[in-house]
């Protein structure tokens, strides 16, 4: 009787064989993958450095010329600057620009990817058919799972975490882009065609303007997502915001945690409504 | 006085255009080459059929307008000429030139210096302004940034909006928005203007001002214009030569003075018929308020007082719904208080009620025959109004007269 509650088969996956496959590739082409890796880390190193030399009255002043400018309120300026101020009087300054500049690399990598793919599978409805399970699989799979293979190929550090966050953020780039392009107005297209348009030309001069405000959506979105990424790719080794949080965690000290934790809101929320405000005001502009 | 048919001239021509969409196009061909009909091949082979066998000639430097109802192929045609649709089968020749097998960058400098469309959404982009929509045409062919502005600029005056280059697309209305959509398309000089319904989505006035202003562009012009319409007045107005499609085949092509004269057939005859107004009155057109009405249990002598006080020799009777149930005129109300009877014993039952789409014409022999108003009910019986006899008579008299003036124009 007991039978019908177990399931009859049960196939032996050998993971130790296919785990060895993955290895020995990444051991055979340890050279790209070093060379990715050098050239990832220097990426988010540069981007550090960069950060490392905007004083902090400087980058506070941009936040309020920025959150002033994008959402058209002396209020919203002083809100933003003075959480970021907070940030800094905590002491968590420079873990802050730690992680801006891995979330920023990935950004830059995701967005580098996503939005010519977006614009590939909008021209391509059959690419389109075949490529959405994937994109639904980058989005649903549980977030640690991709930490693994990073650490396989590139080693613990922000090489690995780069890599992650590009892959986890990357989706709603490309899903957007290809919507907003997909979107256009038939008309608006024909138009464009009726005048004897490139296809080069109608993508740059017609579809891809038109679909900005929507394409818009997807890069903040990848940056939200990016930034949800933060804590998770501090357990491979990205230093930051993220680290302090799973310190904080290991040694159960809460007030750390806490404080750790709303830097990484705190940002998240600046770099959320500078860039949706910043989309906003472009489109009140054209209308 | 406007007449092409001694023109030999001629721009566009298309010879046995079909356009299919369905993957047994064989069969439907053979299907249709037997004379099968449009559903008929849509019923037994999937296929649908926007055009079939279409052959016309388009003359140069006139408005040639296509009409017909919604789905008879008058887009697949129009788009046919700037190849937004590609026939199935038949040429397209543009002086001369077949259009339908050109190369692709053929096809993309054919659509930058010859032809031009305007849409009828009008298909404009937003995230540009009203100059960049209309030096769009211009920028795709290359053309220096200070020289396509200022044709444009030139593009933006003829269609009278000068001093709103600057403007978003958003801040226009309906009417300038398709100025723009019209400048667009002369910015780029093309011979040819394609206008698909460019004024359905304008308002009735605002429509009028549109078609002054395209027949006055037009004219000193000279361009060749391909107006679709589905309103006939329309296709009168501006027409040079009009052709009339349905069901995916040519029914009749002429001026519209000898579309008047012969129809082709019955559907041609159902369009200019349309065109007709006295034919297209109805009675809710003329119908007037009833200035009073009686209740059938009301007393005689209330019957008596509505009269006087509104100055009538009749009354209609209605019941407690408000259904009209027939007329009593001043004699029997007289004659049923002399002899103490109620209304219900002496009202006249046998009145004429009709609803209010009826055509004015079909309202004549009951309007000569009887001696009441006409009485107009809704789909419950209610009064809704009353046609009097003089009303019906004065709406066709003024209407014929009018057709009698235009007749004379034409002479
Ligand atoms: N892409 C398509 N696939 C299948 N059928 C189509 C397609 N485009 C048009 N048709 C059909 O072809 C026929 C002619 O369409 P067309 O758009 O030319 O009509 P129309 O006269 O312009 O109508 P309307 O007044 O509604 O614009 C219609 O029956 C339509 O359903
Ligand atoms: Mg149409």
């Amino acid at each position: 009787m007991d039978k019908i509650f177990e399931f009859p088969f049960i196939i032996n996956f050998d993971s130790e064989f296919v785990d060895g496959l993955v290895r020995g590739f990444a051991a055979n082409n340890s050279g790209f993958f070093d060379s990715v890796k050098s050239a990832l880390t220097a990426l988010v190193n540069s981007i550090n450095w960069v950060l490392g030399y905007i004083p902090w009255f400087v980058m506070i002043a941009i936040v309020f010329l920025a959150a002033w400018r994008a959402q058209k309120r002396l209020r919203s300026g002083i809100m933003y600057a003075g959480l970021m101020f907070i940030i800094g009087l905590f002491g968590l300054w420079e873990l802050m620009n730690l992680t801006l500049s891995i979330v920023l690399a990935g950004v830059f990598i995701a967005l580098l990817i996503g939005l010519p793919m977006g614009v590939l599978i909008s021209a391509f409805g059959r690419l389109n058919k075949t490529v959405r399970p994937i994109l639904d699989m980058m989005q649903t799979m549980p977030v640690f799972v991709y930490l693994i293979p990073a650490v396989i190929f590139f080693g613990m550090g922000s090489a690995s975490a780069v890599i992650a966050t590009v892959i986890y953020s990357m989706v709603p780039a490309i899903r957007l882009t290809s919507l907003g392009i997909r979107q256009v107005d038939a008309e608006v297209v024909e138009a464009g065609r009726s005048f004897g348009s490139t296809p080069a030309q109608l993508l740059f001069k017609v579809q891809i303007p038109q679909a900005l405000p929507t394409i818009m959506t997807g890069i903040n979105q990848t940056l939200m997502m990016a930034m949800s990424m933060v804590v998770t790719c501090s357990m491979i080794g990205a230093r930051g915001l993220g680290n302090e949080v799973l310190i904080a965690v290991n040694r159960i000290q809460i007030s750390r945690g806490f404080i750790a934790g709303g830097a990484v809101v705190i940002l998240a929320i600046v770099l959320d409504r500078l860039t949706q405000g910043w989309f906003d005001s472009e489109e009140s502009l054209k209308g | 006085m406007r007449d092409i048919s001694d023109d030999k001239d001629f721009i566009i021509e298309m010879q046995n255009v079909s356009k299919l969409y369905g993957i047994r196009r064989e069969e439907a061909f053979s299907m249709l080459r037997k004379g099968a009909d449009k559903e008929e091949v849509h019923k037994k082979t999937g296929v649908v059929t926007a055009l079939y066998d279409v052959n016309l000639k388009v003359p140069r430097g006139k408005i040639f307008v296509i009409i017909g109802l919604s789905g008879s192929g008058k887009s697949t045609i129009v788009r046919s000429f700037n190849r937004l649709n590609r026939p199935t089968r038949g040429k397209v020749l543009f002086d001369g030139v077949n259009i339908v097998d050109m190369s692709k960058k053929k096809m993309r400098e054919f659509r930058r210096e010859k032809i031009a469309m305007v849409f009828q959404s009008f298909g404009l982009m937003s995230h540009r302004n009203v100059l960049g929509n209309v030096a769009y045409g211009l920028e795709v062919k290359g053309i220096k940034k200070q020289e396509r502005e200022a044709k444009a600029l030139e593009a933006i005056e003829l269609v009278g909006l000068e001093g709103l280059d600057e403007s978003s697309i958003d801040s226009l209305s309906g009417g300038m928005r398709q100025r723009v959509g019209l400048a667009r398309a002369l910015a780029t000089d093309p011979e040819v203007l394609l206008m698909d319904e460019p004024f359905s989505a304008l308002d009735p006035l605002v429509r009028d001002d549109m078609q002054f202003e395209l027949l006055s562009i037009q004219r000193k012009l000279e361009k060749t214009v391909i107006f679709i319409t589905h309103d006939i007045d329309e296709a009168f107005k501006l027409g040079d030569t009009v052709a009339i499609v349905r069901d995916g085949r040519l029914v009749q092509v002429g001026t519209p003075e000898e579309m008047n004269a012969n129809p082709a057939d019955e559907y041609v005859e159902r369009f200019i018929e349309s065109a007709d107004k006295a034919k297209v009155m109805t009675a809710r057109n003329i119908m007037i308020k009833p200035k009073g009405m009686v209740r059938l249990k009301d007393s005689v002598d209330r019957a008596l007082r509505t009269m006087r006080r509104h100055g009538l020799s009749s009354v209609f009777v209605v019941d407690s719904k408000l259904e009209v149930k027939g007329v009593i005129s001043l004699t029997e109300a007289l004659r049923a208080k002399r002899k103490g009877l109620k209304i219900a014993d002496v009202f006249e039952r046998d009145v004429n009620i009709v609803e209010p789409d009826i055509l004015v014409k079909d309202l004549m022999p009951m309007a000569i025959d009887s001696a009441y108003p006409i009485t107009i009910v809704d789909k419950k019986g209610r009064l809704k109004g009353i046609v009097t006899k003089a009303s019906v008579l004065s709406c066709l008299m003024m209407h014929s007269n009018e057709e009698q003036e235009e007749d004379n124009t034409h002479i």
